[in-house]
């Protein structure tokens, strides 16, 4: 702490002793700067992760469904970590129209064989990826756009058999979930 | 700051240690106000009345409401029907956030009349566009918390809005949502922050007041004050007119609380939410229509590369970007619209512009609204970008008075 009563030829001194043009103070500053940004930086992550997913919300992070009782024809919807999950028991008319797509046609391109595990078996987050509006479709009477599959409200994206975007401003294709096949007739979502 | 000799020796002994009262006395009693000010001064002082009345109200709420999926609904019934005066303080606290957005709304459209961006007020103005960002995200998550079916799909809407960022975008929606959508963590944490923001919101109007006492208020003639002949004492001059101009807007305000309380909410906020079910039209509150508007005008792709979704999100937070650099996209020197020919019609045409996306944004999303939609935002746009900067350059502006005083009390005493 000498420094902070300048004696006479002191500045000089550090000059001689750091030809690099760097002092000491400078150093301590530029160190202490630093271990002041990594100490601060280490306080700060765990707080901002804090908000991130807890532990027993990841927990309740899959589901096991039952589909025996679903008709050719016909769908439910499931909640899965607070979302719906649409599950369609797709009728040949709807595979079919699904497979004849052409890859080029699509603003998401992607073939019907690789969002489904058994054609028969269409399963699919039910959340729009434009705003995350439920799409409407799985009711008797509703309306399901141009593409025979599902129509979202809240902006008119219109999605096709294989709940691909065909129309609107949503920008990806209905999220498959990852799931298997437990038994011919269950499924594990998550 | 001048320090005054108070009499009272216990006002003495403090205001020496800590000037309270000095401050006071020169920032709201004797603070100079240029004397052609007229009632568009007040908003300022209506918006500063109606944050503490949203804090009043709200902490009263606070006590009775619970921020939890299962229960929250149901406290705001029993706030409704239970709670001694509940629907009263909730009623004032619903609609109180859509007089605080008037009073905003028109504070701000005086100040581009008049030309009060300008140097030196640039900080001023931008810390109201803090402001009023600090207001929108507040009075959002404020929407939230009745958990009904808008709440619920508002949030859900809104939080989305991020996922539109490039790699990131998940990872944040995530941690807005403390989970894998709108659910108890969020509702819980939009709580806690709805109760912040509003001291925060506080702090930055103390900034705002500091700033524009530190450069004088702008007034109707956009010119500067050139002495004491040109200006008033705040107290009692401009106390009792804005106290004035409070009273006829507390009246309005009354009347949407007492006779009207629901017409400007949405009657689906009263149906519990239901993460299933989407209602079939998602609106906002009306203050935040124009920008809902312009997010939706976006369903192209944007230079052929943003995407669609990208390019509205990056449209929507532009337009209230563009505000804040308004000081330096507007090139003229001259103030007030009084004295610039154009710009008067431009700003009315702006006006106009507003209501056109407002209306939109209420609307379901087909044509023609998707058209005229598309039109009011690329308007909006061109009048910051385009307009303003060259209208600076083109427009001969009408002789300016020589001084506040002149035009009202005759040249020759002004001379
Ligand atoms: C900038 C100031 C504020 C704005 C713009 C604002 C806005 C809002 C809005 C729009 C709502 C929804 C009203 C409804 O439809 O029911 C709301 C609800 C609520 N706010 Fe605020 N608020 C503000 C300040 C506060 C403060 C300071 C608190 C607490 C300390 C608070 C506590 C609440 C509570 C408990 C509710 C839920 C009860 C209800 O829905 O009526 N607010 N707020
Ligand atoms: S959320 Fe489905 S179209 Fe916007």
């Amino acid at each position: 702490m000498a420094e902070t009563t300048p004696t006479p030829g002191m500045d000089e001194r550090h000059e001689e002793a750091h030809a690099d043009g760097v002092t000491r103070r400078e150093f301590i500053y530029l160190t202490a700067g630093a271990m002041g940004a990594v100490g601060a930086g280490s306080v700060i992550w765990p707080f901002i992760n804090s908000m991130n997913p807890a532990a027993d919300t990841l927990a309740l992070a899959s589901i096991d469904v039952n589909l025996a009782g679903i008709d050719v024809g016909q769908a439910i919807t499931v909640t899965w970590r607070g979302k719906p999950v649409f599950i369609r028991h797709r009728t040949a008319d709807e595979i079919a129209q699904a497979d004849s797509v052409k890859l080029d046609d699509l603003p998401d391109p992607q073939p019907d064989s690789e969002r489904v595990i058994k054609p028969d078996w269409l399963v699919m987050v039910g959340i729009c990826t434009h705003l995350g509006c439920v799409p409407l479709g799985q009711k008797e009477g509703d309306n399901k756009g141009e593409f025979n599959g599902w129509f979202c409200p809240c902006h008119g994206s219109q999605y096709d058999t294989s709940g691909r975007i065909r129309k609107g401003p949503a920008p990806a294709n209905l999220v498959v979930p990852p799931y298997e096949f437990l038994t011919d007739t269950t499924i594990r979502i998550g | 700051m001048k320090k005054v000799q108070w009499n009272n020796p216990v006002i003495r002994w403090v205001d020496e240690r800590l000037p309270v009262f000095s401050y006071m006395n020169a920032e709201y009693n004797e603070y100079p106000m240029p004397k052609n000010a007229n009632y568009l001064w007040s908003f300022g002082g209506i918006a500063g009345f109606m944050l503490v009345a949203m804090i009043v109200t709200g902490v009263l709420l606070a006590m009775q409401y619970t921020p939890n999926v299962h229960m929250a609904f149901n406290s705001v019934e029993r706030i409704m029907r239970d709670v001694n005066s509940g629907w009263l303080l909730r009623y004032l606290h619903a609609n109180g956030a859509s007089m605080f957005f008037i009073a905003v709304y028109v504070h701000m459209a005086r100040g581009m009349y008049y030309g009060s961006y300008k140097a030196p007020r640039e900080l001023l103005w931008i810390l109201g566009v803090v402001i009023m960002l600090l207001m929108m995200a507040t009075a959002f998550m404020g929407y939230v918390l009745p958990w009904g079916q808008m709440s619920f799909w508002g949030a859900t809407v809104i939080t989305n809005l991020f996922s539109a960022l490039p790699i990131i975008g998940e990872h944040i929606v995530t941690w807005l949502w403390g989970g894998f959508s709108v659910d108890n963590p969020t509702l819980n944490r939009f709580f806690a922050l709805h109760y912040l923001l509003p001291f925060v919101i506080f702090g930055v109007v103390i900034l705002h007041v500091v700033a524009l006492h530190e450069v004088g208020s702008n007034n109707p003639a956009g010119i500067d004050v050139k002495g004491p002949q040109d200006t008033v004492r705040f107290h009692p001059y401009m106390t009792s007119k804005d106290a004035f101009a409070l009273t006829c807007f507390l009246i309005f305000y009354s009347y949407w609380v007492f006779f009207n309380p629901n017409a400007l909410g949405h009657a689906d906020n009263y149906i519990p939410a239901n993460p299933l079910v989407t209602p079939t039209h998602i609106v906002p509150e009306w203050y935040f229509l124009p920008f809902y508007a312009i997010l939706r005008s976006i369903t192209f792709k944007f230079f052929w590369i943003v995407p669609a979704k990208l390019g509205g999100v990056i449209c929507m937070f532009g337009s209230i970007a563009l505000l804040a650099l308004l000081p330096w996209l507007d090139t003229s020197k001259v103030k007030s619209a009084r004295y610039r020919p154009i710009y008067k019609w431009f700003f009315w045409l702006l006006v106009i512009d507003l209501v056109g996306l407002t209306y939109v944004g209420g609307s379901p999303a087909e044509q023609p609204y998707i058209l005229i939609g598309q039109i009011c935002t690329a308007y909006y746009f061109l009048h910051f970008l385009v307009i303003l900067p060259l209208l600076g350059k083109i427009e001969k502006p009408l002789p300016l008075p020589k001084s506040i005083s002149e035009p009202v009390l005759g040249a020759k005493e002004s001379a």
